[in-house]
């Protein structure tokens, strides 16, 4: 799965697009380890720009928590931004809008996640 | 084999891990907020008063899911009793067969999903283990099926021993993935992760199908292992799913503690085309309305995510009756 990665000093931006499902979780969950790798302590954060995602299961979300999981043990941060409706209403009834940093957009994740990154956003 | 005149489900304990009782403080609640809607109406007869509650009132303040723990009937119209699990509800069952036709002569046939307490608990209080022409045969896959009930019969945990019960009490061991014929039924068991592992039961009956999935953790990282569960579900008329916990603290917080959610049991029957999913084995820290809510949620979700066939979503109470 493509995630088109862009930079904001120590956040990346990380866009799927389509359904995250049974058939397309293990390409999401490939296309993510790298990037996993380096969401640490001192080392950047991940926002995943959801905004082209329609549907996702709950083996996608499983995909998200154990990222989160693997970055929280890290001491790295990740959040999801800019759902649409239907993912809203998937996330709120599988309450991972409790167990997930959810943002309403990439820029309020940015502000929450790091001064920098937001100024570097903010000047594109 | 007896004609084939479709098969019934009844619930008799529908709540998971330890059986609960509603508080009087909440069907006091119940109690004002109804009285309060029923303001004015003339509600002077008892088939007024029970349209008013069926048509006017939400399931969840009008009645109660109830807080037997697991104990489903199969009826299939055959003579003999067809049961899954022995929860508190099996106690239910038992009085409610007694005073329908009498203590004696009967015979149960009773599948077990795995042998932890709350769904052996009501074995002891189930009364017809104690007349001697009745018959139960409890089949189930574990090596300790027998054990487990004998030792919930020793001292100093219970005051009848095991072997004072009077009726004839068979164990049959069951191989999962094998084909059994069994009153009147096809049976077979598959294997399903929950500690100490539990089992999950396909019934056929002509052409209609249930299937008793409870005390099941989906992990979904083996894709292989989700698709022998679609396969175990496909176009059934009634899957039975475990649905105790959301899916964030079925992987979260309540990773490995053996149970399932609303969303993977939605989805599984989803791609299996199963036709109806009832939620089952109810979070005994969830009281109606927290029921109610899930049961609302789950119908919005497949609502949202239905393809080309829709699955019937339900939410099983004790005491409700599902004919196929």
């Amino acid at each position: 799965m493509e995630l088109t990665p862009k930079r904001y000093v120590d956040a990346v931006v990380l866009a799927p697009a389509g359904r995250i499902d049974h058939s397309t979780s293990e390409g999401f969950k490939t296309a993510l380890a790298p990037y996993l790798a380096t969401c640490a302590a001192g080392q950047d954060h991940i926002i995943l720009d959801l905004a082209d995602v329609e549907y996702i299961s709950s083996v996608g979300l499983r995909v998200l928590m154990l990222a989160s999981k693997q970055a929280q043990g890290q001491g790295g941060i990740i959040g999801v931004a800019t759902l649409q409706p239907a993912v809203k209403e998937i996330f709120d009834i599988t309450r991972f809008t409790m167990v997930l940093n959810v943002f309403p957009s990439v820029r309020e994740g940015l502000a929450r996640l790091s001064q920098p990154a937001l100024s570097a956003f903010d000047a594109t | 084999m007896p004609p084939d005149v479709g098969l019934r489900v009844k619930f008799w304990g529908t709540r998971g891990s330890i059986p609960v009782a509603m508080t009087s403080a909440e069907l006091r609640r119940k109690l004002i907020t109804t009285l309060v809607r029923a303001a004015g109406r003339a509600l002077d007869t008892p088939e007024k008063a029970a349209s008013f509650l069926e048509q006017e009132i939400d399931f969840a303040e009008s009645n109660t899911f109830g807080g037997n723990s697991s104990c489903v009937q199969l009826v299939t119209g055959g003579r003999d009793y067809v049961l899954c699990d022995l929860g508190s509800g099996a106690r239910v069952f038992g009085n409610d067969v007694l005073a329908a036709h009498g203590p004696a002569g009967h015979t149960f046939h009773v599948f077990m999903s795995h042998v932890h307490w709350d769904h052996i608990m009501g074995f002891p209080f189930f009364l017809p283990i104690y007349t001697p022409s009745n018959r139960i045969r409890i089949y189930g896959c574990h090596a300790e099926l027998e054990d487990a009930f004998r030792g919930q019969h020793a001292a100093p945990c219970f005051p009848v021993d095991f072997s004072e019960l009077s009726s004839r009490i068979e164990f049959v061991r069951l191989l999962p993935e094998r084909e059994y014929e069994i009153a009147g039924l096809s049976v077979k068991a598959k294997l399903q992760r929950h500690g100490g592992d539990s089992y999950g039961y396909r019934f056929q009956r002509g052409g209609r199908v249930v299937v008793y999935s409870t005390d099941a953790e989906h992990k979904q990282d083996d894709l292989g292992e989700v698709q022998g569960f679609v396969e175990f579900f496909r176009d059934a008329d009634l899957v039975i799913f475990d649905s105790q916990y959301s899916l964030a603290e079925a992987t979260s917080i309540k990773e490995d503690w053996g149970h399932s959610s609303n969303i993977v049991g939605l989805e599984l029957c989803q791609r299996a085309h199963a036709k109806r999913l009832c939620l089952y084995h109810h979070e005994p820290l969830s009281d109606d309305q927290k029921i109610a809510a899930l049961l609302a949620e789950t119908r919005r979700l497949e609502e949202i995510t239905r393809g080309d066939r829709r699955v019937e979503i339900l939410a099983a109470y004790d005491g409700m009756e599902i004919a196929l």
